[in-house]
């Protein structure tokens, strides 16, 4: 039914949206990799100029790179894990036939409605704080010293807030998947004789793994990007201990005023995060069309 | 679900199951009980469960020291900005796509998607210097700006989604009964397009409530958003666990209610139709 007309009819009505992405991608991207080039920082206007690639030797020299470059992984990987199998766990017991359903999945999933900063100063001080946060109070129950998690175990404690946040979301997702599993597959292995590992791992697994890949690929976006949980509750510290390559570049370009070597770090940024979407497209990729 | 399973064995799963919703849940219970106790009690060696002298007044100290209502104004007016002004742009766009697709529809779409994939922390120093250079650091319409563009992306795809749910059959139909463009538009085409421009609207609102990044590091005093709100209160100073409560509960009750009511979207929107 595409005439000639409808076609440039879509093509116009396209065309805003396609407009607007393409500057927002486009215009920022290009002035990072100018400003990576340059020699520029607002404290000292003096300094102008090519600055060759001093910024990326500087930024990438540093140790502080290489830590965040780790803390990044192991934040990312961490979350991932904890998510993934728990929310397996989790969606597998709430399909199975049990009371208040309705009311569970509501507890389930209030998590993810928590804003992150929000999300990251309850579990500062309502759940971590040695003094008076609920840990704290469980484990004086139990005649335990309490344990001042950000200073001791800065980057698990993020880990935790970021995976309590994501953990609803998979579960949610793989819930969802595992709903629209057909009762008559369930019941025809069932009669088969496969027992519950085998249902899981032959009928239930395979089903789900769609949805997993799915899982994986847009938590890894947003968590490639972590930041609020930071900047609330450790401020990247003590030392790096708990600063990803988000936090760095925000360290870098915004508080220490250097423009340069923040936006040579957000290049590196973007690179890392090309090379993670480009992996995981490759490995997700055969799942999705399938 | 009608499937059979022996009493006990139904009892032991509800059991394990309540348990472990009730302790993911608990942070937020343990901040809602907490908002209603005195800073005495928030801290106090042994702690209560329940508020022992039920006060509201820490609501009233966190509106006195940083405002609620003007954060919560912003809040409002950002999230639901950016959702209306991407719906406008996206709605003409997932239309045509939904419905007059050509060979390049899909890469279009991909493409969209991949924009999502940019760190935002690989643009934040020029967006910062453009912000400051036009005068757009903290003020709510530059704010609103970047909270379009970050989720058009998804605000297409949803509706792309359920667009092409919309049987084309049913509009050659009302041509052929006579049905002018107008008529055909405002009859057969807005009522099935609505569910899915709704659900579109409120998960996006979600999202832009939420949105930590932006709302953080492109504003300060004056078009402070909830999320920035909040961050003011990282700092401990004195006795405050029970007004950091009250602020938490105040930020985040209004979404937490919507976000019962739009599960099923949020599978939907942020798998970018992938799971249903």
């Amino acid at each position: 039914m595409a005439t000639k007309q409808t076609r440039a009819l879509a093509r116009t009505m396209m065309a805003p949206a396609v407009i607007v992405l393409l500057i927002w991608m486009i215009v920022p991207l290009v002035m990072t990799l100018w400003f990576s080039f340059q020699n520029y920082n607002l404290l000292n206007p003096m300094m102008t100029g090519f600055a060759g690639w001093a910024n990326y030797v500087y930024v990438i020299g540093d140790p502080s790179f290489t830590q965040s470059l780790i803390n990044t992984l192991l934040l990312v990987g961490g979350v991932l894990l904890i998510t993934i199998i728990g929310g397996t766990f989790l969606a597998l017991l709430l399909d199975q036939p049990i009371w208040g359903q309705g009311i569970l999945r509501i507890l389930v999933i209030s998590p993810f409605f928590v804003m992150p900063p929000v999300a990251a100063l309850i579990w500062k001080n309502g759940f971590m704080h040695p003094g008076y946060g609920m840990l704290g109070h469980l484990w004086k129950f139990f005649g335990l010293q309490p344990i001042d998690w950000f200073n001791q175990y800065p980057l698990f404690s993020v880990i935790v807030i970021v995976a309590w946040q994501w953990l609803p979301f998979a579960t949610l997702i793989l819930l969802t998947a595992l709903q629209s599993l057909s009762e008559e597959q369930r019941e025809a292995a069932e009669m088969d004789g496969a027992n519950a590992a085998n249902r899981f791992r032959f009928i239930i697994l395979p089903h789900m793994a769609r949805a997993i890949t799915i899982v994986i690929l847009i938590q890894t976006i947003f968590l490639l990007g972590i930041f609020a949980e930071i900047r609330v509750t450790t401020g990247g510290g003590p030392g790096y201990a708990s600063t990803n390559i988000t936090f760095l570049v925000f360290r870098t370009g915004i508080l220490s005023n250097d423009i340069g070597a923040g936006s040579a770090g957000g290049v590196v940024a973007v690179i890392i995060a090309n090379i993670v979407a480009i992996f995981l497209m490759r490995a997700v990729g055969k799942n999705l069309d399938a | 679900m009608a499937r059979r399973a022996p009493i006990q064995t139904r009892i032991g799963f509800t059991v394990l199951a309540w348990a472990i919703a009730l302790l993911l849940f608990s942070p937020i219970l343990w901040t809602i009980l907490t908002a209603f106790k005195t800073e005495a009690e928030a801290i106090a060696a042994q702690p209560t469960f329940f508020p022992q002298t039920f006060t509201l007044e820490n609501f009233g100290a966190v509106q006195d020291r940083s405002d609620y209502f003007k954060h919560a104004t912003n809040s409002i007016i950002v999230s639901l900005g950016s959702t209306l002004l991407g719906l406008i742009i996206a709605i003409p766009a997932a239309w045509s796509m939904a419905f007059a697709p050509s060979k390049r529809t899909k890469d279009i779409l991909m493409w969209m998607l991949s924009t999502k994939m940019m760190p935002a922390v690989g643009v934040l120093i020029p967006i910062y210097l453009i912000f400051r250079d036009l005068r757009l650091l903290d003020t709510v319409h530059g704010l609103t700006l970047i909270m379009t563009l970050i989720n058009l992306p998804i605000i297409v795809w949803m509706l792309y989604t359920y667009f092409k749910e919309i049987p084309v059959d049913i509009l050659e139909a009302a041509r052929m009964d006579g049905a002018e463009l107008w008529n055909e538009i405002t009859h057969v085409l807005v009522p099935m397009a609505v569910p899915g421009i709704a659900s579109t609207l409120l998960l996006n609102v979600i999202l832009a409530w939420n949105e930590a990044f932006w709302t953080i590091t492109l504003t300060s005093g004056r078009a402070g958003t909830l999320t920035a709100f909040i961050s003011s209160f990282s700092s401990p100073q004195g006795l405050f666990l029970a007004k950091l409560s009250a602020a938490s509960l105040l930020a985040i009750a209004p979404i937490l209610l919507l976000g019962w009511f739009s599960q099923k979207q949020l599978v939907r929107g942020l798998t970018f139709g992938a799971v249903k």
